[in-house]
């Protein structure tokens, strides 16, 4: 192509991608088709693509592909093997795709449609993607050291240790959080609590049989697996009009709860190879599969965004959480705008697959690209709904009321109309006996895919498509319980085995069953309080995850920026240094008013001093006054819990900052820890397979 | 037509690890055919889930 016509391309692109952004900014009071949020971005992407991240490649990097990469120099056969890039990036997203960016937009869609998608848009282009590309490659030329090593290396032991504390806490509140998604889509829903539960047989069935049956052959176990998932979707109908099979499926939140946490300590315990492994193949096929087919149902349905560009929510009094736009737009919406988490994938575990230092963009920047388009989709799943119907699954009883009529009347007061009438059709529909306050984004995401689903491929099937939804929902984020608890477990012995040898051990059984009862105790600490919770839990667990998930992002960002300024590239720090500024902002602002706020919505000192005050006059109804001191117990908690992440990261901050400035001033400081160049004997001859 | 299918079944045979064992086997005689037999399928399939789920390797 010669450059004229390549430049009229690019400068097309800028135009349309500029006007889609325009588009759906300035658009207020009519409906929006969702084509011009998928337009807006996939312009900003291939912009975000083609010229920063290469520019970050070129100039800041400077990667370069005739560099023999870990891959390559400690190629072993097992976990380093020089991969080619389409699979690198593949395990790549299949690893940092997770239900985050499916939660996260689905909540702050609360605000309207525009605050959230700016936010992962640009937050993903100039953050997220920068953070894993650029971590990626840190790890990529050390060896595919762990971002907890690197931390130590070039930083000093405290980044390291910190990143440990991090990464322990944010799993506990992670998997804490998921339970909760899961129990609130299964709460007194039979079809869905037996479809979720199928998957647990269904896995050990897969996992049985390419272990014994037939040897390694995983795509034919799977593909056996996927058979009988869509069997349990579709026997869960069966079971839900059944009146003698029903009951054994219609549960209470709190029993759900426990029924997880026993789940959780038998996944941390069984074999990988007989639940976790298994289990794991089927949710990647699903979730790639239901990405996609959801793209393909967008694109060829082009539904109207219903909900306005922005809500009066945004003053802070919003009905799913509380607090202002900002900060909490950016701490809600974590995963699909800048994670911390994927800082953990892009170092230690792709490196070992990456085959030459020129596919970094690709995988780093392009994987979480297509992370952020994922969340843009559950933008439009969210906001295609009708608002009222929107904030009459999301909001709380303790926010709306529990009866029906009063919680329309409340809906419909805000300006958002809904009928009780349309919320019965609507659950009717989707085979539900109520579709009010299913909290936690799940069932809401369920409802717009299914609508989404059943416009595009047929109406007479949206009760099998909502609970198709749910069951794709619930089987990744049961694999991400699974894996968090184990790895939480793994992370335990390991600490714990530096004072008892013995307690190191992975696989001495009493070490094992009590580092696994103490993460699922944890965990399940919070999922019972957020089950308990009148206020549905989320409300709480959520900006806690977000802030977490931030702080990890924020270490990861100190590391980079260390790093850069400790290898004389000053000048561009600004490319992890900005977003880091960013992130620390929007960190300790949340976390401020999350402890010092007088709002009881938003503070959680407030909140306990609320409840308690309330408590002491005798105001509350006996069944809140029970619960009463466990709730005022857990505010108070979580404000340490928050005190505690805060502090953590401001440490780090200024660890970073103390290892520049002596960098800077010419004192010693830790040395680069980069391995040495050694030539590529892939680059001449390298078959691509 | 037919080569795209075969690279695309390549590639997911790959992505999932269908051909681990296959790929083990190449690389073992490649690399280590002095040192004996390479392990069985069995015995190198468990080790390979066993590796493959060591550490952080899904997020949220």
């Amino acid at each position: 192509m010669n450059i004229l016509l390549k430049n009229t391309l690019w400068i097309a692109i800028t135009v349309l991608g500029a006007g889609a952004v325009t588009g759906i900014a300035l658009n207020r009071g009519e409906p929006i088709n969702a084509l011009w949020f998928i337009t807006a971005a996939l312009c900003v992407y291939a912009i975000g693509y083609r010229f920063y991240a290469a520019w970050i490649e070129a100039t800041v990097l400077m990667v370069d592909e005739t560099r023999a990469t870990p891959a390559e120099r400690l190629e072993n056969g097992s976990d380093f093997i020089p991969t080619n890039k389409w699979i690198v990036f593949g395990h790549h997203f299949a690893a940092i795709a997770g239900p985050g960016p499916l939660v996260g937009p689905t909540l702050a869609a609360q605000f309207g449609y525009l605050p959230g998608t700016l936010w992962i848009l640009f937050g993903a282009v100039l953050g997220g993607c920068v953070q894993d590309m650029v971590t990626l490659f840190l790890s990529t030329r050390r060896d595919a050291k762990s971002l907890g090593q690197m931390a130590r290396d070039e930083l000093g032991a405290l980044g390291g240790t910190a990143a440990l504390i991090a990464t322990f806490a944010i799993m506990i509140i992670l998997i804490a959080v998921l339970g909760l998604v899961v129990v609130n889509a299964m709460k007194h829903s039979p079809w869905a609590t037996f479809t979720v539960s199928a998957t647990i047989p269904i896995a050990m069935i897969v996992g049985i049989y390419m272990r014994y049956v037939r040897v390694g052959q995983v795509l034919e176990a799977s593909a056996l697996g996927v058979i009988l998932l869509l069997l349990a979707v579709a026997g869960g109908r069966v079971i839900d009009e059944s009146v003698t099979l029903r009951v054994l499926f219609d549960h209470e939140g709190l029993t759900l709860a426990w029924w997880v946490m026993a789940y959780g300590f038998a996944a941390a315990i069984l074999p990988v190879w007989l639940l976790l492994a298994p289990r794991d193949y089927l949710s990647t096929y699903m979730k790639l599969g239901t990405i996609t087919l959801l793209a393909v149902a967008i694109i060829l349905l082009q539904p109207d965004v219903k909900m306005p560009a922005i809500t009066q929510f945004v003053d802070g009094t919003g009905p799913i959480f509380g607090g202002k736009l900002f900060p909490f737009v950016f701490i809600t919406i974590a995963c699909g705008a800048i994670s911390g988490f994927h800082a953990l994938i892009a170092s230690g575990t792709t490196p070992k697959l990456l085959t030459n230092e020129r596919d970094i963009r690709m995988i780093g920047y392009g994987g979480m690209l297509l992370e952020s388009f994922v969340a843009v989709m559950a933008m439009i799943a969210a906001t295609v709904l009708e608002p009222g119907v929107f904030f009459a699954i999301n909001s709380s009883a303790g926010v709306v009321g529990k009866e029906a009529v009063d919680a329309v009347a409340k809906i419909s007061s805000w300006g958002y109309p809904v009928t009780v009438e349309q919320m019965q059709l609507l659950a009717q529909q989707m085979g539900e006996a109520t579709l009010f306050a299913r909290t936690g984004g799940a069932p809401s995401l369920a409802v717009g895919m299914a609508s989404i689903f059943g416009s595009a491929f047929g109406q007479s099937m949206l009760a099998l498509w909502y609970h198709f939804a749910i069951m794709f929902e619930a089987i990744f984020i049961l694999t991400t319980l699974d894996a968090g608890t184990r790895v939480g477990r793994f992370m335990l012995q390991d600490i714990l085995g530096n004072k008892w040898a013995v307690m190191g051990q992975t696989s001495w059984l009493p070490s094992v069953i009590f580092t696994s009862a103490v993460v699922v105790s944890l965990w399940g600490y919070f999922l019972y309080i957020g089950v308990i919770d009148p206020n549905g839990g989320v409300n709480i667990l959520w900006p806690l995850f977000g802030i977490a998930n931030q702080m990890l992002a924020a270490i990861a960002l100190c590391v980079a920026t260390g790093i850069l300024v400790k290898s004389a590239k000053g000048k561009f720090a600004f490319i992890t240094g900005v977003p880091l500024l960013w992130l620390i902002i929007i960190t300790s602002t949340a976390s401020w008013q999350k402890l010092t706020s007088d709002d009881s919505r938003i503070g959680f000192l407030a909140a306990a001093n609320d409840l308690s005050s309330k408590l002491a006059a005798g105001l509350l109804p006996p069944d809140k006054a029970a619960i009463a001191p466990k709730l005022i117990f857990n505010f108070q908690l979580d404000a340490v819990i928050t005190l505690f992440f805060v502090s953590l990261l401001w440490l780090i901050v200024f660890d970073m900052v103390r290892v520049c400035v002596r960098y800077l001033m010419g004192k010693p400081v830790p040395a680069l820890a980069e391995s040495p160049h050694s030539p590529s004997r892939l680059v001449e001859d390298w078959v691509r397979d | 037509m037919l080569n795209t299918i075969k690279i695309f079944w390549q590639a997911i045979r790959q992505l999932s690890g269908d051909d681990a064992y296959e790929r083990y086997l190449i690389h073992y005689a490649q690399h280590h055919a002095t040192n004996g037999e390479p392990l069985s399928k069995k015995a190198f399939f468990k080790q390979w889930q066993d590796e493959k789920w060591r550490g952080v390797k899904r997020c949220c």
